[in-house]
C-alpha cells in the first residue's frame, strides 16, 4: 500500500473512495430504477447494471436506488431520474442499449430525451 | 505448567518490565489461571522482587491464581443487569450446579463467576459461558445454556430461539396470548 | 478502481449473535446473482441493542430488527430483488405498534444527533478506506499543513469541548497546559478503560470508528508536542482491542502515522496497552501507572499529570470519546461546535440508556436535552405498567435523580447540582421495583471491591457504609443509623485521596436525599416496598386478581407456587425465596408485596405440588 504523502493525495484517495461508498451518501442525482417482480421480469436489473456500469466508466456522481412497482407495468422496465429539486423524469420501455444516450443527453447536457419518456411528476410536496 | 511457553511469552515482550501486566494477561488466556511457577519464572526473568509479580496478579481482577473449570460461566453483575435481576441468575446457578461463585465444581467441568460489567448493557441481564455473550437472560434459561454447554450438546451459540432479544416480538407474542378466564 | 454498488447490506451488533448473519447474507446473495451489485458490510453498533442484530439496506434505509439467519432468504427476495420492506422484521414503535421501515423515521433516532458516533454502524470498522471515504484524516491534513499547535489549541478552546469520561475537565486548557510544560518528550493516553458498569459508549466508540479516536490523539499529540500515544483499553473489550491493532496498522501503511505525516515533518505513533480489571485504573495516576506497569494506585495530584504524569513526563490524557471530538472540531469549526448544546457544555453527549425502559441502548444527544425527552422520546419510557422512579446517572460515582426532576437539562452542572454527575454516560432507568438502599448497597459493594485500599477513608468508610446498609436492607438497623451514614458519607467526600474516593459515597448522598422517608421505611417499618431487600418481604396472591393462569407456577425457580387452571394460586412461604420472578410475570397485578412480617397473619393454605 502506498504511503500517502501529502494532503492533496489524501484528497484524491478520498474522492476515489467516495465512490465506493457512494450507496450510502446522497448526491444530488437521483436514478430511481423499478425493481417490482414485473420490472425485473422485463429486464431492470439489465438496465440497472447499465446505468452503473456506465457512471462508473464516466466517473458520474449519481444515486442509483431501487423501487417497488411504480404501477405502469405495461412500459417497464421504468426508470426515475431527478436532479437537485428538479422534476422527476420517468423513462419507460427501456433496453440497455438506450441507457448511455440518456446519461448523455439528460444528465450531462441536461436535456431530456423526450422521446423516451412516460411522464414527468412535480416534486412531491 | 511449560516453562517454554512462558518464556516465549516474556519474550515477546522483549523482556521489558513495563510489560509485566500484559505477560500475565497472555498467561492468563493461555492457562486459565497464573502457575505459581509463571510468577516466578516472570520474577526472575525481569529481576524483579516475586512480591511485585504476586502484587500485581492479586491486585487485577482479570487474574486467577486458582485453576478453572473446563467450561467458566460469567453471570454479570453490572448495574444494568443488577437491576434486571442478575444476582439471581447467579444465585440460581449456585444453586443448580452446587457451586459457590468464584470456585469451581468437584468435576473440575465448571467455573461459575460473577462479573462487573460486560459492556452490553441493553442486553442485560448478560450471562456469559465459555466466551459467548447471551443476552436477555433468565435463571431458566441460564441453567439450561450451562447444562447444554457442560455435557458437550452445544459446542457454541445455543439456538437463537433461546436468547433471541425480546422487545419487538414479544409485544407480538404477548397479544397473542389467549386471555385467560 | 472503484466497483460501483447498487446497494449495501450493513449488520451491526457484532458483540451480539450476528456472526452468522454475513455470510448467510453472502451466500445468499450469491445465489441470486447479485453478488456484483449488493455489498454485504459489517458495521459497528448502531446502539439500538435491544433489537439486535439489526441489518439495514442502504441506500433506502429499510431497518430490520431482531434479524436470525433463516431470515435472510426473505430479505433478499423481498428488499434486495423487489425493492419492498418485509413487514415482519420491520421495528415497530411500541406506543402505536406502527411498523417503521425506514431508519431515520425512527424516534429512537429521530431526536439523536451524532457527532461522535457519526461513521458507527455505517462503515466497515476494519476498512481504513471507509473512514477516509467519509473524510477521515482530512483534519489531521488540515492541522498539519495549515495550523501552528497554538491554533489547535486555541480552537479547541474556542469549541467549549469538556473532557466526556466524568469530571468535565476544559479539553482546551489541559491542553495548552501540557504543550506549555517544560520537557522534550510528551505523552497523550487515550483513556478507553470504561470501567463503569452500565456504561459502553466507549467500547462502541473503539470497536465501530477506531480511526476517529486515533485521528483525535495525532491531533492533540501535534498540538502538545508529543510523539508518542498510548491507547488503555479494558480487556474485557477484544474486539475494541481488535480493531484498534488493525487501524494502528492501517494508518502506519498509509502513513498516516508514523514519521513525517502527509509531508508535514510531524512524527506520531500510537500503542495500545491492554487493562486488567480494575474500576481505579480509570483515574488517571492510577492508569498511568498501571501503564508504567505497575500496581494502579492512584497518587496525590499536587502535581498535575499535564506536568508530570507517564514516567514523569508531561501527559495529556483525554477520554476516547472526547477524543473522537476533535476531527469534527477541526473541520466543521468551534463556532459549528460551541452552537450545540447549552451555555457551560457544548457538543452532544453519548448515553448508554439502559435498565427498565423499552429501547434501551446507545444514544448521542445535544448537551441540554432533558431527562424526560431522553427517556421517554427516545427510550420510549418504562415497560408495561411500570413507573419511572429515578434515573441513575454517572456510575458508581453518580446519583439517582428522582422522576420529580426529569425535566433536568443534561449537562455538567444541571446534574451535579442535581446531586449526581454527567459521568462517563451510564444512564439507568430504574422503576417501582428497584429499591434505593439496595441500590446504594449495590453501588457501595462495588466500590468495596475496587477501592484501592491506599487511603484509609476510602478504604475503610466504604466498608463501614456498605455494613450499615446491609443492615438497614435486613432489618436490623435503628434510626440513628441513617445519620451515622449521611456523617461517614461526607467524611470519605472530603478526606479521600482520589476521585473515586472522593465521590464513592454519591450513590448514598443522592438516594438520601430524594428517597429518606424509604430508608426510613426499612427502619422503621421493616418493610420494603419494591419487593428487593428480601429478608424483609414475602410475595403472596391476590385471590380476586388471580385468574389461574399459570403464568407464575411455570417462572417459579423454587416450584413454590401451586394452583388448578383458572383457580387462584398459592405460593408457599417455607419455600419461597422472594426472588420476585412471578410478580414480573404476573400480567394481572395478582401478587402481592407485603412485609415479611405479616406472614404468620396469613390464614393457612394448603400447597398442593
Amino acid at each position: 500500500m502506498p504511503k500517502i504523502k501529502s494532503l492533496d493525495e489524501l484528497r484524491n484517495l478520498r474522492s476515489q473512495l467516495k465512490q465506493e461508498i457512494k450507496a450510502r451518501t446522497e448526491t444530488s442525482t437521483t436514478i430511481t430504477v423499478g425493481m417490482g417482480t414485473c420490472g425485473i421480469a422485463a429486464g431492470a436489473r439489465e438496465i440497472m447494471q447499465a446505468f452503473l456500469d456506465e457512471l462508473d466508466r464516466r466517473q458520474i456522481d449519481a444515486h442509483v436506488v431501487t423501487t417497488g412497482c411504480i404501477g405502469m407495468c405495461s412500459k417497464e422496465p421504468l426508470v426515475d431520474i431527478q436532479q437537485g429539486d428538479g422534476p422527476r423524469i420517468t423513462y419507460g420501455n427501456l433496453k440497455p442499449n438506450m441507457v448511455p444516450q440518456i446519461i448523455e443527453e439528460h444528465l450531462i447536457q441536461g436535456k431530456v430525451v423526450s422521446k423516451w419518456t412516460v411522464g414527468q411528476l412535480a416534486k412531491e410536496a | 505448567m511449560n516453562g517454554d511457553r512462558v518464556n516465549q511469552i516474556i519474550d515477546a515482550y522483549g523482556g521489558d518490565r513495563t510489560s509485566t501486566l500484559a505477560m500475565l494477561q497472555d498467561i492468563q488466556r493461555e492457562y486459565n489461571y497464573l502457575p505459581r511457577e509463571a510468577l516466578e519464572l516472570i520474577a526472575r526473568r525481569l529481576e524483579l522482587p516475586p512480591g511485585h509479580v504476586y502484587q500485581m496478579a492479586t491486585f487485577f481482577k482479570a487474574f486467577s491464581l486458582s485453576p478453572k473449570g473446563e467450561h467458566i460461566c460469567k453471570v454479570c453483575l453490572g448495574t444494568a443487569c443488577h437491576v434486571k435481576g442478575g444476582a439471581i441468575i447467579l444465585e440460581a446457578l449456585e444453586r443448580e450446579f452446587k457451586v459457590k461463585s468464584g470456585s469451581t465444581t468437584a468435576d473440575g467441568k465448571l467455573s461459575v463467576e460473577g462479573v462487573r460489567c460486560l459492556g452490553a448493557c441493553a442486553l442485560a441481564p448478560i450471562v456469559v459461558v465459555d466466551d459467548e455473550p447471551h443476552g436477555q437472560m433468565s435463571s431458566d434459561t441460564s441453567i439450561k445454556l450451562v447444562q447444554e454447554v457442560v455435557s458437550g450438546q452445544v459446542a457454541k451459540a445455543p439456538a437463537p430461539a433461546e436468547v433471541k432479544p425480546a422487545v419487538v416480538r414479544a409485544a407480538v407474542d404477548l397479544s397473542a396470548v389467549p386471555p385467560a378466564g | 478502481m472503484a466497483d460501483l454498488y447498487r446497494a449495501d447490506v450493513l449488520i451491526s451488533c457484532l458483540h451480539g449473535q450476528s456472526a452468522d448473519l454475513a455470510p448467510t447474507f453472502r451466500q445468499e446473495i450469491e445465489r441470486r446473482g447479485m453478488a456484483g451489485e449488493v455489498r454485504v458490510v459489517e458495521t459497528g453498533c448502531r446502539g439500538f441493542c435491544s433489537v439486535g442484530p439489526v441489518v439495514s439496506i442502504q441506500p433506502d434505509g429499510e431497518f430490520y430488527v431482531n434479524v436470525q439467519p433463516a431470515d435472510v432468504p426473505e430479505i433478499v427476495e423481498e428488499t434486495l430483488v423487489k425493492g419492498r420492506p418485509v413487514q415482519r422484521l420491520t421495528y415497530k414503535e411500541p406506543t402505536t405498534r406502527k411498523s417503521i421501515t425506514k431508519y431515520d423515521d425512527i424516534p429512537f433516532y429521530g431526536k439523536q444527533m451524532r457527532i461522535v458516533f457519526r461513521n458507527t454502524g455505517l462503515i466497515d470498522p476494519q476498512s481504513i478506506d471507509e473512514y477516509i471515504a467519509v473524510g477521515g484524516y482530512e483534519a489531521l491534513g488540515k492541522v498539519l499543513t495549515s495550523m501552528t499547535p497554538e491554533e489547535v489549541i486555541e480552537e479547541v478552546k474556542k469549541s467549549g469541548l469538556r473532557g466526556r469520561g466524568g469530571a468535565g475537565f476544559r479539553t482546551g486548557r489541559k491542553w495548552e497546559s501540557t504543550r506549555k510544560a517544560k520537557g522534550d518528550v510528551k505523552y497523550v493516553i487515550a483513556n478507553g478503560d470504561e470501567g463503569d458498569p452500565g456504561a459502553f459508549m466507549d467500547r462502541s466508540l473503539m470497536e465501530g470508528d477506531p480511526h476517529a479516536v486515533l485521528e483525535g490523539m495525532a491531533i492533540a499529540g501535534f498540538a502538545v508536542g508529543a510523539n508518542q500515544g498510548y491507547v488503555y483499553v479494558r480487556d474485557e473489550y477484544p474486539l475494541a482491542v481488535k480493531n484498534l491493532n488493525l487501524a494502528i496498522q492501517q494508518a502506519h501503511e498509509y502513513g498516516l502515522l508514523g514519521e513525517d505525516i502527509l509531508g508535514s515533518g510531524f512524527a506520531f505513533d500510537i500503542g495500545i496497552v491492554r487493562g486488567a480489571g480494575a474500576f481505579v485504573c480509570g483515574e488517571s495516576s492510577a492508569l498511568m501507572q498501571s501503564l508504567e506497569g505497575k500496581v494502579g494506585e492512584p497518587r496525590s495530584k499536587h502535581v498535575h499529570a499535564t506536568d508530570r504524569g507517564l514516567w514523569d513526563r508531561p501527559s495529556c490524557l483525554n477520554n476516547v470519546e472526547t477524543l473522537a471530538n476533535i476531527p469534527v472540531i477541526m473541520l466543521r469549526g468551534a463556532e459549528w461546535f460551541a452552537s450545540i448544546g447549552t451555555e457551560n457544555s457544548k457538543g452532544t453527549k453519548g448515553f448508554c440508556l439502559v435498565g427498565k425502559i423499552r429501547n434501551p441502548g446507545l444514544i448521542e444527544v445535544p448537551m441540554g436535552m432533558t431527562l424526560k425527552e431522553i427517556i421517554y422520546d427516545i427510550g420510549g419510557g418504562p415497560p408495561r405498567g411500570r413507573k419511572v422512579k429515578a434515573v441513575q446517572t454517572g456510575g458508581p460515582s453518580g446519583g439517582c435523580i428522582p422522576t420529580s426532576r426529569l425535566d433536568l437539562a443534561v449537562d455538567y452542572e444541571t446534574l451535579s447540582q442535581a446531586g449526581s454527575m454527567m459521568g462517563s454516560g451510564g444512564m439507568i432507568a430504574l422503576d417501582d421495583r428497584t429499591c434505593m438502599v439496595d441500590i446504594s448497597r449495590f453501588f457501595l459493594e462495588f466500590l468495596k471491591d475496587e477501592s484501592c485500599g491506599k487511603c484509609a477513608p476510602c478504604r475503610e468508610g466504604i466498608k463501614r457504609m456498605l455494613e450499615i446498609l446491609t443492615a438497614i436492607s435486613n432489618g436490623d438497623a435503628k434510626m440513628g443509623d441513617i445519620d451515622t451514614l449521611e456523617t461517614l458519607a461526607k467524611t470519605v467526600q472530603a478526606a479521600s485521596l482520589c476521585g473515586l474516593g472522593k465521590s464513592a459515597p454519591n450513590p448514598v448522598l443522592s438516594t438520601l436525599q430524594y428517597f429518606r422517608q424509604e430508608y426510613e421505611q426499612h427502619i422503621t417499618e421493616k418493610f420494603c416496598p419494591s419487593g428487593v431487600c428480601r429478608s424483609l418481604v414475602a410475595y403472596v396472591v391476590v385471590d380476586d386478581k388471580c385468574k389461574g393462569c399459570g403464568l407464575c407456577i411455570k417462572v417459579c425457580s423454587q416450584e413454590s407456587i401451586a394452583g388448578s387452571a383458572k383457580q387462584p394460586h398459592v405460593i408457599d412461604q417455607a419455600t419461597c425465596i422472594q426472588c420476585g420472578a412471578c410478580f414480573d410475570a404476573c400480567r394481572f397485578d395478582a401478587i402481592q408485596v407485603i412485609p415479611r412480617s405479616q406472614v404468620e397473619l396469613l390464614p393457612k393454605q394448603e400447597v398442593h405440588a
